[in-house]
């Protein structure tokens, strides 16, 4: 409200102050474009036949009849087996995320707010592997699969996924900070065993963490490409590996390609946007919730 | 990716403010400290065996050879391979312009936002910024596959009138670290900004405002006092897009699919470590490969949480 009432106070602006706001908004506008075009354009694309996609306008609006018809050439292509990706990337990414939360939620509580030996060594270890880049893993992660015989198993993809050390560094932040030690041992006073105190105590305020550490190990497992490009094949692999196998059967980007079925651009395009609706999903629905979240602790004080 | 990294999902970090949890509690209860193991232990058997087995296998794949230990000599050979120099030349390029540009615009496109004085045109932005994080990995470099491919492209002008007039032009290998910079931007820069945000609201306004009064300019009071401010969270996203851009693979692996090689199958250095176990069967050399990497991202993290003030140990 002050904001407003000084900035109609000033209400001549020099010339300078003209130009600084027409950067400002140059700026803005041009990077919004940026982030923004490629993305309107996906879900334009796939409305369209090939033919309106090389010719029309980048920005033109195909019919849903195309809609229809690149989506059935789609889930038609090698006998539905784009929907067995979508599924195989959905059991994965749940899978992870059950024994993800299952285990870094108490790992998490117990790194706050219970003290045993050897809790600052595993604090610390968290942190240094968190800031590590995941893909740094993947090759000696692959390795050691490769000699305990589970290549191809869908444990070999769902159980690297499981381990988040983020989630847990999350939620001990969470609860060091939102969480007071008296509360918990007014409950053990009140004859309440450590587990009662986690179940019944600590677990109703962690909602907004569990919602925090599931997003973001959901996110990051359903657009892993690296780990499962190595340790699963065939019928096994999810979806991002699958829309590269696919890009082989598009004779726009694959003139020589073997195959007799092709894929059309539209279809690719189609099947991109299917690879990423979910996240994309819950992106739209949980925008507040998450800029909170990313900038909790760096808002409130 | 990288961004996104990602894993870790790029760029997403709480602060480092928070008070010390452990200090009261001064002796260890013993009934306590059994059910501290027992929530640890799920984790810590998962960090066992995906991070720190892992890592010692290939610490050992790296020094023997056929299981009889050879030294440092894996490491001599994948290092004196033809394709590990080029490699490690077009993973730097690509780090430093990546490094520079995350550097330069994110700071410049957060303290804009933040100065928005008209608070849905903020929250709009930052989250239209945001948005683009959804998309990582494959998905992402797909869709670049279009947005570059002058035929199709929503900006096929602009490649036009660069002089491009297919997507084999536009990615040829000259123009790959720039590309790959623009990929990786335009996926995790939403997020750095954001984070970025955050921290601006850090300062308290009657710093600013005490600023404004002695007649400081936007660009004074974002240069003297703003980015001063900024500076450990411009060194913690530098340090960390470092080690993410390191191990750039799914860009260089899709794009060398989408154009039959045009783009190099060798082009950086996961990819060449990819190589050496698939094609070569080499598992010591893929694994010297991984761990010069590995040891590279365990340096940047480990000296940054001891020197960097970011996570406060308690």
């Amino acid at each position: 409200m002050t904001d407003h009432t000084t900035r109609r106070r000033r209400t001549t602006l020099t010339p300078a102050q003209w130009i600084g706001r027409a950067v400002v908004a140059l700026v803005l506008a041009v990077f919004t474009a940026f982030f923004i075009l490629p993305i309107v354009w996906l879900i334009l694309a796939p409305t369209k036949t090939n033919n309106e996609l090389l010719l029309n306008g980048p920005f033109s609006v195909g019919s849903l009849d195309q809609l229809a018809a690149n989506w059935n050439e789609l889930f038609a292509f090698g006998d539905g087996v784009f929907a067995t990706w979508l599924g195989n990337s959905a059991f994965y990414s749940f899978a992870a995320l059950a024994i993800t939360l299952l285990v870094s939620i108490p790992a998490g509580y117990a790194l706050a707010l219970i003290e045993f030996k050897g809790r600052r060594l595993l604090l610390i270890t968290t942190l240094i592997v968190m800031l590590i880049p995941n893909t740094a893993l993947v090759l000696p992660i692959f390795l050691e699969l490769s000699a305990a015989k589970l290549i191809g198993s869908p444990l070999a993809v769902i159980l690297p996924f499981s381990f988040f050390p983020f989630g847990v560094y999350l939620t001990y932040i969470y609860f060091s900070t939102a969480v007071s030690r008296d509360l918990l041992n007014a409950a053990r006073i009140d004859g309440a065993g450590e587990l009662r105190v986690f179940g019944q105590v600590a677990m109703p305020l962690a909602t907004p963490v569990i919602a925090l550490v599931g997003f973001f190990s959901f996110v990051g497992n359903w657009n892993n490409y690296f780990l499962p490009f190595l340790v699963v094949g065939g019928q096994k692999i999810p979806v991002q590996v699958g829309l590269s196998n696919l890009l082989a059967n598009v004779p726009a980007f694959n003139p020589t390609t073997a195959t007799s079925i092709v894929i059309q651009l539209p279809t690719l395009a189609l099947a991109t946007l299917l690879s990423v609706a979910p996240i994309l999903i819950i992106f739209l629905f949980a925008q507040r919730f998450l800029v909170e979240g990313m900038t909790a602790g760096g808002t409130k004080e | 990716m990288t961004v996104t990294s990602p894993p870790a999902p790029a760029g997403v970090v709480p602060t480092g403010r928070r008070r010390p949890a452990g200090r009261r509690a001064t002796r260890v209860n013993a009934g306590q400290s059994r059910y501290g193991y027992l929530f640890v232990s799920g984790y810590t058997l998962l960090l066992i065996a995906f991070g720190l087995l892992p890592t010692l296998y290939a610490v050992y794949l790296a020094f023997t050879r056929n299981g009889a230990f050879v030294g440092v000599d894996n490491f001599v050979r994948v290092f004196n391979d033809y394709r590990f120099l080029p490699a490690v030349a077009h993973v730097a390029l690509y780090v430093l312009f990546w490094l520079v540009s995350l550097i330069v615009f994110v700071v410049i496109l957060a303290i804009v936002v933040h100065g928005i004085r008209v608070r849905w045109l903020g929250n709009s932005a930052r989250f239209l910024f945001y948005i683009p994080g959804a998309i990582a990995g494959a998905s992402s470099v797909l869709l670049w596959l279009f947005v570059l491919d002058p035929t199709v492209s929503p900006v096929s002008g602009l490649l036009h009138a660069m002089g491009y007039e297919s997507l084999v032009n536009v990615v040829a290998v000259g123009n790959l670290p720039v590309v790959f910079t623009v990929i990786a931007f335009w996926a995790g820069a939403g997020g750095w900004i954001v984070i970025m945000y955050g921290a601006l609201n850090n300062i308290s306004t009657d710093v600013m405002e005490a600023a404004r009064i002695d007649g400081a300019s936007h660009v004074q009071t974002a240069w003297h006092i703003q980015l001063p401010m900024l500076a450990k969270w411009i060194s913690y996203m530098g340090i960390m897009s470092l080690a993410a851009g390191t191990q750039l693979f799914v860009e260089p692996k899709i794009l060398a699919q989408a154009t039959k090689n045009v783009v190099p199958e060798d082009y950086s250095l996961n990819q060449l470590a990819y190589l050496y176990a698939f094609r070569q069967n080499d598992f010591s050399g893929s694994a010297a490969i991984s761990i010069t990497l590995l040891v590279v991202a365990l340096g940047l993290s480990t000296v940054f949480i001891f020197r960097g003030k970011l996570f406060e140990r308690d």
